[in-house]
């Protein structure tokens, strides 16, 4: 979804807030909070997904294990565990109003693609893809020209497993970007960007691809992750 | 921001405290398990971990090799692993290239290796900034990088992460593995900040 949440390149949010020596957690609570997510929270899309749906107003206003306790409650309540009178009447409410969590609507099939669309070296663009569900597809790199840097195998489609729709699971990439290709002609030319996309993410990138001097797959030794 | 502020609102602890009793009740939780959780992080994992993987890095080429090839195997080879750390991808800084870390989309992280990142890390403004204007960012954290370094941006959007092993300072010959992952910080790892030099 085009949440808040993806923030990539936007303005007004000020200096970063730098604490010397800060301590893992600043409450108990919040260290309660932490360990309370990890022993519910099975699907990490989904509960990601849970946090995106935070009403954007609500999610700009909360501190951080804040908006992990309101993505708690919002599944544990979607999924009849607790009841939102339940958590009211406890003292744990309100559940801030959130979006339905809908459906994977990609275009992906449903089987494990083990075979790489690209190589190493490969030049591609990420597609224009506004999803109105979950998805690790940035604003800021759609529709931008990047190359393959190293396949790290196949892994479970986030877009789809937030939203119990099936493990799709097919290859991701480290793709660079130019920064001037993200970020214009201020930008120094000599700095770069990479980020990890799913194939769906992708498509060839026919105006600048050169097949000719494509690369052998040197990018062989680039570590792997595990494959599912 | 008040989302990138620490300051506590009193009614979320009461809150929480209320989620845990709840669950507690219907056997969805268990305090004593919140116990050890909170404990771990606390005390157990944090950035000390990943200082030991740095310097045994720049002691140790064949360790080095293999931390770049695949870091998930090399830090297990010192006892590190766990929740995120599945899919650990080491980036070394060169006197070509400066690395940095972020998570535009929420606050992944290498748990495993440098404990639960700092409130800045997870900060609107690191997220947003950071893809944009890096140079920028680092000049908050007094980090000068020249213009002849290509500074590469990692945004941890999949299953990776990355930690950044920092350049080995001059002059630290002859120190040993021990004295070397003193002078590591977590924000050098993170790509933000620079190595001790004494």
């Amino acid at each position: 979804m085009n949440g808040i949440h993806d923030m990539g390149g936007m303005d007004g949010f000020g200096p970063i807030p730098i604490e010397k020596d800060e301590p893992v957690f600043h409450a108990t609570w919040e260290g309660r909070m932490y360990a309370i997510a990890m022993s519910l929270v099975r699907n990490a899309d989904e509960f990601r997904h849970a946090i995106e749906r935070i009403p954007a107003p609500v999610y700009l206003d909360s501190s951080y294990y804040e908006r992990w306790l309101n993505g708690a409650m919002t599944l544990l309540v979607e999924r009849n565990n607790l009841s939102r009178d339940e958590l009211a009447s406890r003292g744990a409410g309100p559940v801030a109003p959130i979006q339905p969590a809908g459906d994977f609507a990609g275009d992906s099939p449903k089987v494990r693609r083990r075979r790489a669309r690209f190589r190493i070296g490969d030049r591609v663009v990420a597609r224009n893809l506004n999803v109105t569900g979950h998805t690790r597809l940035p604003r800021y790199v759609r529709g931008k020209r990047g190359v393959i840097e190293s396949d790290w195998g196949t892994y479970v489609f986030a877009d789809s497993n937030a939203h119990h729709g099936g493990d799709r699971a097919q290859h991701v990439y480290s793709v660079s970007f130019a920064a001037r290709e993200l970020w214009g002609k201020d930008a120094p030319r000599s700095d770069t960007l990479r980020i990890d996309l799913w194939e769906d993410y992708l498509e060839p990138d026919l105006k600048s691809a050169k097949p000719a001097m494509k690369k052998p797959r040197a990018g062989a030794r680039a570590a792997r992750g595990r494959k599912r | 921001m008040s989302g990138s502020h620490v300051t506590v609102p009193t009614g979320a602890a009461l809150r929480v405290k209320a989620l845990e009793t709840l669950l507690e009740e219907k056997g969805l939780v268990d305090s004593a398990a919140l116990d050890t959780i909170v404990d771990t992080f606390e005390t157990k994992v944090g950035p000390r971990n990943g200082a030991r993987v740095v310097a045994k890095a720049w002691t140790d080429p064949e360790f080095r090799k293999r931390l770049l090839e695949n870091a998930t195997a090399a830090v297990k080879e010192l006892g590190f692993g766990g929740p995120e750390g599945g899919h650990l991808v080491a980036v070394e800084n060169t006197p070509k290239v400066h690395n940095l870390v972020v998570c535009t989309l929420c606050s992944c992280y290498p748990w495993p290796v440098l404990g639960l990142p700092p409130v800045w890390y997870k900060s609107f403004a690191y997220r947003s900034r950071a893809v944009r204007d890096p140079r920028g960012v680092l000049k908050e954290f007094g980090v000068e990088v020249p213009s002849s370094v290509e500074v590469r941006v990692w945004d941890s959007s999949a299953e990776q992460r990355y930690i950044v092993i920092p350049q080995r300072p001059k002059g630290t010959e002859r120190m040993s593995e021990e004295q070397l992952a003193e002078l590591v910080t977590r924000d050098s790892m993170i790509g933000v900040g620079v190595v001790k030099t004494s």
